[in-house]
């Protein structure tokens, strides 16, 4: 028999595929067998086989189990790329799936489900039908499951031949495998469905709660992640589900045992009694910490996931700090997990155990590891006040190792505890002077730095440490001459003596003349302008007291830790993010639903549409769909005056003086997508700005989200655009409300081009300033990609574009490659129309795949664009053909963005 | 969704795929050729056992030289995809006979695919217990432990056992002898500080059974913990008996084991499965007997020189021995040149790991034996960084013997045909990682 199944992948010399074939033919059933053996160790490997289709399917009419099943793996692989071959092989299937033998029958309707063939689907109806009904369990549980595949392909379909009804009475089946399958079936159809299909009533749940006792293992995982959809009705409800749910946590499977963690924690929600609260959470320790004895990738998961649950219940595992300390041949992902539960769990009853653990990590190999466990004692001094001082202690014998990296990063770490208790700490600071020398880490170099600055008058030779800093300043890294610019500005207002007059003059000249870097000019010039008009005043801005800082370690969002909590032992949980971030797969029916929601046009409130499908009117009160400029330009007092040299840009955004600088009084829209953010809450004292350039109707908008994290409510809110390629400025007021804390406000901004043109190489940065009356001003940079100002125009007649392409010199020509991109399919290409790149033709060269698109930029420069491609492989290489072919560089970044989605 | 997988590969450490099968259209066949180029043959490989990349998720494990990845695109169960995993290698490893590795897929893959089309469907995990998939998957492993059934009559009612309230065991079971082998092995886990006081210890024990027993019988177990004695005695209203009792800190059975019984009675009651299983693990803190105590002095004498004594105190009876004990003390990598002295075993330099390795073959209870060795290190100017001293790290098996206290106090058997059981219960602790920083 079989065995030594390698003998099948040894090939002979002479053609390979015929020989087979003569086999495949033999009248010898062994040889027959032995033939398919070989097609589909071949097939294993690599190889096309696929022209022994009718061959293969030929043996498919036998007694012989084993032989079927290996002609049925065959017809998975190659049935999509042989669809009218395939249609062969359904008599045969029609018939086994009516066979006395129960195999054979789940066999036949199993492998019909994964052939994605239209012609073999129309096929499957009757005999899924007919296995629905079967009354061996192991036939049903089969066919369950096929639904699911059926639903894949064509919804529709199951839904016309009523298998959804077939489905639900299979819930009620006496055999628990049955229901399991079912139960998932279900699930997933509702999961990619918008109508209410598979709704857990009451009824429902005690019914399967029952079949929880008696199904496998992933039976009761199907069932606890279906059933932990429904919310009890009220707490009496929750408690009786918790109480059945509760022995599933003494299951082996790690599985069962998140599930189950999952549904309680839910129901918990609803608990009100704290004794029963409390009991839950001691049940529930002890088998997460059993998880952590699992295989490490289950650990990882596991740990994930604990991470989560002790955000929200910090007393299940608030006695079990040491399960969590690291075994030194933990794998690193583990070590990294382990410390950041240790990080929560950290209180000041444990604290002394845990401060032994890290310093012990901190002299171990890992040099993340390492690093991560000195940042660790930083937040822990940071969360713990009572043990911020033996946390420094350890800090300090840390540095005095003298390893590098452990300095470095016990430098950063104490920058922060500085900010968190101000004047408490800062006799170390001699201690941390010593090791000055040492830093190269922009990080570090940047803490310590701030601290001198910040503490420059308890410092004595504070000017000559910073002095040897600047030395070097031109060639440090952007956040350390910041640092340094800040810092000796407080040297001077601390000491103004003749020292740092000289050191200051010397920064601020190196800050504005010789450097390119705005944020830079920018700081160096409003110090400067501070400085010589009021130094008073500058003394207020520069020295004020700062805003204590908090512990981190409690991070996540809690409606975001609420619905990671519902996802428990997914990818979302281990993740940290919501399913949408990752999950590509758009379901088409919900998008139809949202809309109905929002009825078109949405004129009442003028902005109810988001970017991603508003198409038409309500974007804006003053663009109607066609005349965009004109429209927009309306309520826009006169953009900014063009070419304003730099000293003036700062003049206006102190002075508020400028015309493009339009306060805000009216309210704008909520809702839509998120956008990316450009400036995060962490360097915005805690508002955030997420943006995006978008066009609609031919006018291009900055859509804009402002969200107040900061404790204050933020209004007055301005912005302006420095020069930039496109020379784009704002062509309206920016409107927004006063945004309250913890709330946040949209707004769609009209833009225009041409007003605002910087001279030099095309880039497509787009630096952007925005203010309001609470906060000083936010400078941040984002990008202006190419396909945003594409117009509509720009689809070309397949002659013309002929014409245009040949008429132009070949120096007009640039190409690029992109050896990581991978176009998957068409449908790729598909979308490109939707950012203005029209399709023109397509043909075949050698294997690889030509596409040609055109496109046309405001002005009427139009782009040629030529796409070589395998579908399906890594490389793209695109070429295209320009009178602005200056601009290619920004088409490209566009191009790349748009493949990647 | 509890879907685990849309597709699983087996890769060899080069990354050729080895054998695979797609259970679901949402991500491409080549999506391994992004796993090879963005983890197998970058440095992230080991960094994290779940990424990213473009639109699809992967998981991987590695068990001896063979990568199995799973790949998904939607939010699937990964705790459900590891677990999938980690049960299918143990079943394609009961039917090759043992090892697992590139050389087993390839001489089986006809079996693995028909085994991955049967315990898998469109991403859902159906049964993998081996007990009933060997009823009627065809292909037989090179060396099944089943060779002997027939396998290409399928068994009559085979499927109305796979989908069976007990779904793990067939009916029609006979021996000639009614046998009954029960392992108790716990290993035991130790972090201990240099000063000699325990920061972490734990032991994970659990119970492996072998069943040779004729029809559907229904066992039940005792041990001595807590819990299920004082429930006892609470339902046949008399004392505990005196003696020792430990206190489980968590137990996790085979899905045999009823468990909303042992919720309400805190009995462990259960059909077997026939041959070979592992039926319940558990997890101790408190009370643990450490076998063994480690005192090491390691002192560096300049800049070349080492000296390192350590003594290791067995403290379990003086009738029982500890088997193959292995006490590895890591030293700096310069090690040049070492010399030991030892009352017992052998001691020698391992270069490769950079340990000096102390073996003693049969360690008795109640004894300290020692050792003693000088190392000399070549000094050179490279290693600026000072030594971080690794923990010492130990093996040990001790028969009979339980870090927990641990006891088999019944097991019965039930059956109808009413025969007699002879019932074997062995014990045995090992080392898990013994680790005593240095």
């Amino acid at each position: 028999m079989s065995g030594h199944d390698s003998k099948y992948f040894s090939t002979t010399k002479k053609g390979e595929i015929p020989e087979l074939k003569e086999e495949l033919n033999s009248q010898y059933k062994d040889k027959r067998k032995d033939a398919v053996k070989k097609v589909i160790a071949a097939m294993t490997v690599g190889k096309d086989v696929s022209s022994l289709f009718t061959d293969v399917v030929n043996c498919m009419q036998t007694e012989n189990l084993e032989l079927k099943k290996l002609v049925y793996l065959y017809l998975i692989n190659y049935a999509k790329s042989q669809p009218d071959l395939a249609i062969l092989a359904v008599n045969t299937f029609v018939k086994d799936s009516q066979d006395p033998n129960p195999l054979i029958r789940a066999l036949a309707v199993r492998t019909m489900g994964c052939i994605r063939v239209d012609k073999i689907t129309e096929y499957l109806c009757d005999p899924l039908q007919r296995c629905l009904k079967d009354d061996d369990p192991y036939v049903r549980k089969t066919a369950a499951i096929c639904v699911a595949k059926l639903y894949d392909i064509n919804a529709e379909l199951v839904e016309d031949r009523g298998f959804l009804e077939s489905l639900k009475d299979l819930i009620s089946d006496n055999n628990p495998m049955v229901v399991a399958n079912a139960v998932a079936a279900l699930a997933e159809i509702q999961d990619n469905s918008n109508s209410p299909i598979f709704e857990i009533t009451s009824h429902t749940l005690s019914k399967l709660l029952t079949a929880l006792n008696e199904c496998t293992e992933w039976g009761q995982v199907f069932i606890l992640d279906a059933l932990s959809r429904y919310k009890a009705a009220d707490a009496r409800e929750a408690e009786n589900i918790v109480e059945r749910v509760t022995p599933r946590l003494q299951h082996a499977n790690c599985a069962v045992v998140l599930s189950a963690v999952k549904m309680i924690l839910q129901q918990m929600e609803l608990i009100t009694s704290t004794d029963v609260v409390r009991n839950l959470c001691k049940k529930m320790a002890p088998p997460l910490v059993t998880l952590l004895s699992a295989e490490p990738e289950i650990q990882y998961v596991a740990l994930r996931n604990i991470n989560l649950i002790v955000q929200r219940r910090p007393t299940i595992l608030a006695h079990e700090i040491k399960v969590f300390f690291c075994k030194y041949n933990d794998p690193i992902y583990v070590k990294m997990e382990k410390l950041e539960i240790m990080i929560k769990l950290a209180s000041d009853r444990n604290i002394d155990q845990v401060l032994l653990e890290f310093k012990e990590y901190a002299t171990e190999v890992d040099v993340d590891f390492v690093r991560k466990a000195v940042r660790a004692i930083g937040r822990c001094a940071i969360k713990l006040e009572r043990a911020a001082e033996r946390c420094i202690s350890v800090l300090l014998e840390l540095i005095k190792i003298k390893v590098n990296y452990v300095v470095q990063e016990a430098i950063i770490v104490i920058k922060d505890i500085f900010r968190r208790y101000p004047n408490t700490y800062e006799s170390i600071i001699a201690t941390l002077c010593e090791s000055l020398d040492t830093l190269d880490e922009p990080e570090a170099k940047a803490s310590m730095i701030w601290i001198i600055g910040e503490y420059a008058e308890r410092i004595d030779n504070a000017d000559e440490l910073l002095e040897s800093f600047l030395e070097s300043f031109p060639e440090e890294p952007a956040q350390v001459q910041l640092q340094l610019l800040t810092a000796t500005v407080k040297l001077f207002l601390k000491k103004p003596t003749e020292g740092p007059q000289q050191m200051i003059q010397v920064v601020l000249n190196n800050a504005t003349v010789e450097t390119d870097n705005p944020d830079l000019r920018d700081r160096a010039y409003i110090y400067w302008r501070l400085l010589s008009t009021d130094p008073e005043a500058a003394k207020d801005v520069v020295l004020a007291e700062k805003p204590v800082i908090t512990d981190d370690s409690n991070q996540l969002d809690p409606s975001l830790l609420d619905e990671l909590l519902a996802n428990i032992a997914t990818l979302s949980s281990v993740y940290h993010k919501p399913p949408e971030a990752f999950v590509t797969r758009v379901k088409t029916t919900a998008q139809k639903t949202e809309d109905d929601d929002y009825p078109e046009g949405g004129s009442e409130t003028g902005y109810s549409e988001s970017s991603a499908h508003a198409a038409d009117g309500g974007v804006s009160p003053t663009s109607s769909s066609n005349v965009p400029y004109s429209a927009a330009r309306q309520p826009a007092p006169a953009p900014p005056s063009p070419a304003a040299p730099v000293p003036d840009l700062l003049g206006d955004l102190i002075g508020l003086d400028n015309n493009a600088i339009v306060p805000v009084d009216q309210p704008a829209t909520p809702s839509g997508p998120p956008l990316p953010v450009v400036l995060p809450a962490s360097t915005g004292q805690g508002l955030q700005i997420s943006a995006q350039l978008t066009q609609q109707d031919g006018q291009i908008y900055y859509s804009l989200s402002f969200e107040n994290n900061s404790q204050i409510p933020l209004d007055g809110f301005m912005i302006q655009f420095n020069k930039n390629t496109f020379g784009l400025a704002a062509a309206g007021p920016l409107q927004v409300p006063q945004v309250q804390p913890g709330t946040s406000a949209r707004t769609l901004l009209p833009m225009v081009m041409f007003q605002n043109l910087s001279q030099g190489p095309p880039s497509s940065l787009l630096q952007v300033a925005v203010k309001n009356s609470q906060q000083p001003v936010w400078y941040f940079n984002d990008k202006a990609s190419l396909h945003v100002f594409f117009t509509e125009d720009g689809k070309m007649e397949r002659g013309n574009f002929l014409e245009t392409w040949r008429s132009l010199p070949d120096s007009n020509e640039v190409s690029k490659d992109f050896p990581d991109i991978v176009v998957k399919a068409e449908a790729t290409l598909d979308r490109l129309p939707a950012s203005k790149m029209f399709f023109i033709a397509k043909r075949k060269h050698a294997n690889q795949d030509v596409f040609y698109f055109s496109a046309k930029l405001p002005r009427g420069i139009p782009f040629l664009i030529e796409l070589t491609t395998v579908i399906g492989t890594l490389g793209v290489k695109c070429a295209i053909k320009t009178p602005s072919p200056e601009l290619a560089p920004l088409f490209f970044e566009s191009l790349e963005t748009l493949l990647k989605v | 969704m509890p879907v685990a997988a849309s597709a699983i590969y087996f890769l060899n450490l080069r990354g050729d795929v080895l054998i695979n099968r797609l259970y679901r259209d949402d991500v491409g066949g080549n999506m391994v050729d992004a796993f090879r180029v963005h983890i197998m043959q970058t440095k992230e490989l080991g960094t994290c056992p779940v990424r990213q990349i473009g639109g699809c998720s992967f998981f991987y494990m590695r068990i001896s030289n063979v990568y199995i990845v799973i790949v998904v695109s939607s939010n699937a169960n990964v705790a459900c995809a590891f677990k999938f995993v980690v049960e299918a290698v143990a079943l394609f490893k009961s039917y090759f006979g043992g090892a697992f590795d590139e050389d087993a897929i390839r001489n089986n893959f006809v079996l693995i695919y028909e085994l991955l089309d049967e315990i898998m469907d469109f991403g859902y995990p159906q049964n993998l217990s081996p007990e009933i998939l060997k009823l009627y998957i065809t292909q037989e492993g090179v060396r099944s432990p089943f060779s002997s059934k027939p396998t290409d009559k399928p068994v009559p009612n085979a499927t109305l056992q796979v989908t069976g309230a007990v779904g793990w065991r067939r009916e029609g079971l006979v021996y000639k002898k009614n046998e009954v082998f029960l392992d108790i092995v716990e290993s035991v886990n130790l972090l201990m500080s240099s000063k000699g006081s325990v920061l972490r210890c734990d032991v994970t024990g659990k119970i492996l059974m072998k069943c040779f027993l004729s029809g559907m019988p229904d066992l039940k177990l005792g041990l001595n913990d807590k819990i299920g004695l004082e429930k006892e005695s609470q339902l046949k209203s008399r004392p505990t008996k005196s003696g020792k009792t430990i206190e489980l800190d968590d137990v996790t059975f085979h899905q045999c084991v009823n468990l909303t019984r042992f919720n309400s009675e805190k009995t462990v009651s259960f059909v077997p499965p026939d041959g070979e299983f592992e039926l319940m693990k558990y997890r101790i803190t408190e009370g643990v007997n450490l076998p063994f105590r480690v005192l090491p002095t390691i002192k560096e004498l300049g800049r070349t020189r080492m000296e390192v004594n350590v003594k290791v105190k067995s403290v379990f009876g003086a009738k029982m021995f500890a088997l193959g004990v292995v006490i590895k003390i890591p030293v700096p990598k310069q090690t040049a040149k070492t010399s030991f002295q030892v009352t017992s075993g052998r001691a020698k330099y391992n270069a490769s790991i950079d340990c000096l390795v102390w073996k003693i073959r049969k360690f008795p209870g109640q004894t300290e034996p020692t050792m003693s060795a000088e190392v000399e290190l070549i000094s050179t100017m490279a290693e600026k960084k000072s030594w971080t001293r690794p923990p010492i790290q130990m093996e040990f098996q001790v028969p009979m013997f339980t870090a927990s206290g641990l006891r088999v106090r019944f097991l019965k058997v039930w059956e109808k045909s009413g025969y007699n059981t002879v019932e074997w219960v062995r014990y045995i602790t090992k080392a898990g990682s013994y680790e005593i920083r240095c």
